[in-house]
């Protein structure tokens, strides 16, 4: 690069290299040269920017996770971070509230497929197996018609709050238009439809792991 | 060719040669991004500053490269440049990522900035190419704004929804309702309405250029007149 400014200021020719450098740029070696110097430096900033966004970028994901699960289970029943107390159970991920060593609650994932494919629901259920609350974390349904599914554009998803798998019997479990008690979009079904289905898996998935969900926390609370 | 002015880089990129409406490039990011102002103002100004880093580095790079291999150091830069960006976004622009995450890594598939690297950047001085990717960005950005626009009034009837997710709170005044408890035009928020808006705009861009082009012609015209009289 020296060479090329020198140039510039004598020779007022910018764009014709002098004669060394043209020989050195036609040498067949050179090409591979210099594409192996240039993935070195590309490797070597991008290294360094992944080591200076890394911390952050952590920081970014356990606040969302936070916030949504705050969204899920109240704040009031908790005194632990429920982001941080997590289990696994199969597939699912679930993060427990507990207050005072009791579990107050639990949260996890739940899948449904509807129109554009996977719609992922973050489910809050209390200890007796009732829905704390329920939101869409991701989903790739039409705009304008499935994503009423969002709690920031619709109250349809808080219909939810409160129900269990004992309070609501299981032919309800399903949209009107099924005969269910859940209201569907003017212009989209298949969409609420996957969501029903989703959190009522969701609810079983509960009910089927209750006793490891509420006892493992309890057990390692004590000790 | 080193002695291009920074008043036709400016009228090339603006208008002329725009990225979208004159050389017909980077398509893809724009139909896929524009379904609100606020979104296509994102993605333009991520786009602007990838364009003017890799105007300057490919510039600055140009005499060491060699003729034969030169589109994978280009790509190998612009890969590396959109990359940082990507981060950096999710890092410290969290917010606008959730929304144009998924688009960010799309800016390498943006034919614009490699067209500008090989056909400007490599052959004029760093400052001429870092000013020729901002104009070209903004160009890019302008595209992006007018079609996010008019999908974003007709389709929802909002204008700069979002907007303070983007620019802070601050700027949470240019969220508008522009029609209220407007039901929606789905065609146009989907990707067809995209092709059929960017059509509109590309014919107005048209009429527009064929009415200064009489103008000029009429005066030039007059012009010739007053000479013979």
């Amino acid at each position: 690069m020296a060479e090329d400014k020198t140039t510039d200021k004598d020779a007022k020719n910018a764009d014709a290299p002098p004669p060394e450098t043209r020989r050195l740029i036609h040498n067949p070696v050179y090409p591979t040269l210099m594409l192996g110097l240039f993935a070195l430096a590309a490797a070597a900033s991008l290294g360094y920017g992944n080591k200076a966004t890394e911390g952050p970028i952590a920081e970014r994901h356990a606040e969302d996770l936070r916030a949504s699960l705050s969204q899920v289970i109240p704040d009031s029943r908790h005194d632990n971070d429920p982001s941080a107390d997590t289990l696994r159970i199969g597939d699912h991920t679930v993060y427990r509230a507990t207050r005072g060593g009791r579990v107050t609650g639990v949260a996890f994932e739940t899948v449904g497929y509807g129109y554009g494919g996977a719609i992922v629901v973050l489910l809050g259920v209390d200890a007796d197996g009732a829905i704390l609350g329920a939101r869409v974390l991701k989903h790739a349904e039409t705009p304008g018609l499935g994503d009423k599914i969002e709690a920031s554009r619709d109250d349809w998803i808080l219909g939810f709050d409160g129900l269990s798998l004992d309070g609501t019997p299981s032919k309800d479990w399903a949209v009107k238009k099924d005969g269910g008690r859940f209201d569907q979009f003017s212009g989209a079904t298949i969409t609420p439809r996957a969501v029903v289905k989703a959190i009522k898996q969701g609810l079983e998935f509960f009910a089927t792991h209750k006793g490891r969900l509420l006892a493992a926390a309890q057990t390692e609370a004590g000790t | 060719m080193s002695s291009v002015g920074f008043g036709s880089i400016t009228r090339e990129g603006l208008w002329t040669n725009n990225v979208v409406f004159g050389q017909l490039l980077a398509l893809c990011p724009l139909l896929a991004v524009t379904g609100t102002a606020t979104n296509g103002l994102g993605m333009g100004l991520a786009s602007t500053a990838v364009m003017v880093a890799s105007g300057l580095a490919v510039s600055l790079v140009r005499g060491a490269i060699a003729p034969d291999v030169r589109i994978p150091a280009f790509v190998l830069i612009i890969a590396t440049l959109v990359t940082l960006v990507d981060m950096a976004m999710n890092a410290w622009l969290h917010e606008l990522y959730k929304v144009l995450g998924l688009f960010i890594p799309l800016i390498v598939t943006n034919c614009a900035i490699l067209g500008r690297a090989e056909s400007f950047a490599s052959r004029h001085d760093p400052l001429r190419s870092a000013y020729d990717g901002l104009v070209m960005g903004i160009g890019f950005t302008f595209a992006l704004v007018a079609l996010g626009a008019v999908r974003e009034i007709i389709g929802s009837g909002t204008l700069f929804a979002g907007a303070s997710l983007l620019l802070g709170e601050r700027m949470a005044f240019l969220e508008t309702t522009l029609i209220p408890d407007y039901k929606g035009f789905l065609l146009l928020i989907l990707p067809p309405g995209a092709f059929i808006v960017l059509g509109f705009l590309m014919a107005g861009k048209r009429v527009i250029d064929t009415w200064l082009e009489r103008r000029a012609e009429a005066r030039r015209a007059l012009a010739a007149d007053a000479m013979e009289v």
